[in-house]
């Protein structure tokens, strides 16, 4: 009895059982942390105008609901990080594989991608690909951005999903061969399905980076969140107020990102 | 957690002291005096600021800052700044003064104060050969689907969103970013102070032209300060005057934006 009764009292227990002593804590610490940002800028003589920045998230206009410029900056903002994850996913698997591979040519060829993309600024990456690629292959702004972005992230998701094929035991690959398991079927349902518990964890951290990371696209003149905010400031001179909602607008868009990978997790969870 | 409350008593125990280092407790002029340097913030901005081969900063603002930290007799930093961010560089006490190139705006001067003008500009529009063929006017440029570039945060936004509304405009941190957007066909026209445009049409004559004769504002530029410091103001305003009355600002205007004298000096 008192064992089926464990789970469902830890679970009770996470949701509403937090004790007293401890959100005392997080609100001493959250209140510190306030408190120190209000110093500092009390010490520079800012002023603080909070009242003058919900208009630029979204207004109402005779009870008609308008989109702010920040909200068009956070729509520009989760499309090119949605297509730069695929993208990143795609670029990071075939490298992957191709470092995995036993033809010599498609190891360097990968070995060469994540080298020369690790060791460069993602900055100086995309102003290249904008301003010396793309006119050369006729590309517009966005899919320069895309690929800048996906290009960089994929070659850290290469190492990551590297890294999760080979950890898995060799005892493994050497089962499936002796059930006359193909190399596609030992692959689909022998390792893959163990490696992406191990990959899942660094991959969230990517593509939370990944998110960080499209700001830079600002400096392409893409109106991204950033690029938004950096225009009303340029109008406003809001700049701490601007620019901390900016940091909780990717601060929620990371979160979600990291609840999305926390469902998949529990799906390939191993029952112990 | 009791680590937390010992830490805050410590701040609010130290936070009970006047702070030298706050811009209100004196004026920036006796900070200046006091440490013998002026801090000068800037943006690179050809020929306004610009560094020459040997990587010294050079250029108009340059003469002018330098000029006015030996009338003072301290030295000169400069602080180069993004231009975007260099507004809330001055609030933060990074530099003491902004010279460069700064267009008095109202909704700029709710944020700080500004010295008397020391200098004119206008904006002017270089436009892509091909993509803005017969262009002649603002009106040709004023129409949707027509893309313009400049750099954000300046005055040439203002400009550029009062005159051609229609028009959608790329912001780029840098001017050179948007000259390359227009040199790669991106962007039909570039919208700078003068004499910048004209530069880039001379330079790539195939490419650029300059579709309007002359400039289409006219705009007061000056030294931007921190509010509420009337000391350092009033200084720079009767330094202005000063130099003014000298024709000293007259003559090394003609200098760096009517001839090329300096021209072998970057290249």
């Amino acid at each position: 009895m008192k064992r089926i009764c464990l789970p469902l009292k830890n679970k009770f227990h996470k949701l509403i059982g937090l004790p007293l002593a401890d959100i005392l804590k997080f609100l001493a610490a959250a209140g510190f942390i306030i408190w120190l940002m209000y110093r500092g800028t009390e010490k520079t003589g800012y002023n603080w105008q909070w009242y003058r920045v919900f208009r630029y998230v979204c207004s109402f206009d005779d009870g008609r609901f308008v989109i702010g410029p920040l909200l068009d900056g956070l729509i520009v903002t989760v499309r090119i990080t949605v297509y730069s994850l695929v993208a990143m996913f795609f670029f990071g698997l075939l490298s992957a594989l191709f470092r995995l591979s036993d033809s010599f040519l498609a190891k360097i060829l990968a070995r060469g991608y994540i080298e020369l993309i690790r060791n460069t600024p993602l900055l100086v990456q995309l102003f290249f690909i904008y301003f010396v690629i793309s006119p050369v292959l006729d590309i517009g702004r966005f899919t320069s951005a895309v690929l800048a972005l996906s290009l960089f992230e994929g070659a850290y998701a290469s190492e990551i999903f590297r890294a999760g094929i080979v950890s898995i035991h060799k005892s493994q690959w050497e089962a499936a061969y002796s059930q006359g398991f193909t190399g596609f079927q030992t692959c689909r349902f022998i390792i893959f399905p163990q490696a992406v518990r191990r990959i899942l964890p660094p991959l969230t951290g990517q593509s939370i980076s990944l998110l960080k990371d499209s700001a830079l696209v600002s400096t392409i003149a893409i109106y991204d969140l950033t690029m938004q905010g950096q225009a009303i400031i340029s109008e406003t001179y809001l700049t701490f107020e601007i620019w901390f909602v900016l940091a909780g607008i990717y601060l929620v868009l990371a979160m979600v990102i990291s609840m999305g990978v926390q469902r998949l997790e529990k799906r390939f969870k191993v029952e112990t | 957690m009791l680590l937390i409350i010992a830490l805050m008593g410590c701040f609010s125990g130290c936070s009970n002291e006047p702070t030298p280092t706050a811009p209100q407790a004196e004026s920036a002029l006796e900070r200046v005096m006091k440490q013998g340097v002026l801090r000068v913030g800037m943006s690179t901005f050809v020929p306004w600021a610009m560094k020459d081969k040997t990587g010294r900063l050079i250029g108009f603002e340059i003469d002018v800052a330098t000029r006015l930290a030996q009338d003072m007799g301290v030295n000169v930093e400069f602080v180069p700044t993004k231009w975007a961010g260099i507004i809330p560089a001055l609030i933060t006490g990074k530099f003491d003064i902004i010279i460069g190139g700064m267009g008095i705006l109202p909704n700029r001067n709710l944020k700080v104060n500004f010295s008397i003008p020391y200098d004119y500009t206008g904006m002017s529009i270089v436009a892509h050969k091909k993509l803005a063929e017969g262009f002649n006017s603002l009106e040709d440029f004023n129409k949707p689907g027509v893309s313009l570039a400049a750099r954000l945060g300046s005055t040439a936004v203002t400009a550029a969103r009062r005159f051609m509304p229609d028009a959608t405009l790329s912001l780029f941190d840098d001017e050179s970013q948007a000259y390359q957007e227009l040199l790669n066909g991106r962007v039909y026209g570039v919208v700078g102070s003068a004499p910048t445009p004209g530069f880039q049409a001379l330079k790539y004559p195939d490419k650029l032209f300059l579709p309007l004769s002359d400039t289409f504002t006219r705009e007061p530029i000056g030294f931007a300060l921190r509010k509420g410091d009337v000391d350092t103001l009033n200084f720079v305003d009767s330094w202005i005057r000063v130099v003014e009355e000298e024709g000293w600002l007259k003559e090394r205007k003609r200098y760096w934006f009517d001839t090329r004298l300096w021209e072998p000096m970057i290249q």
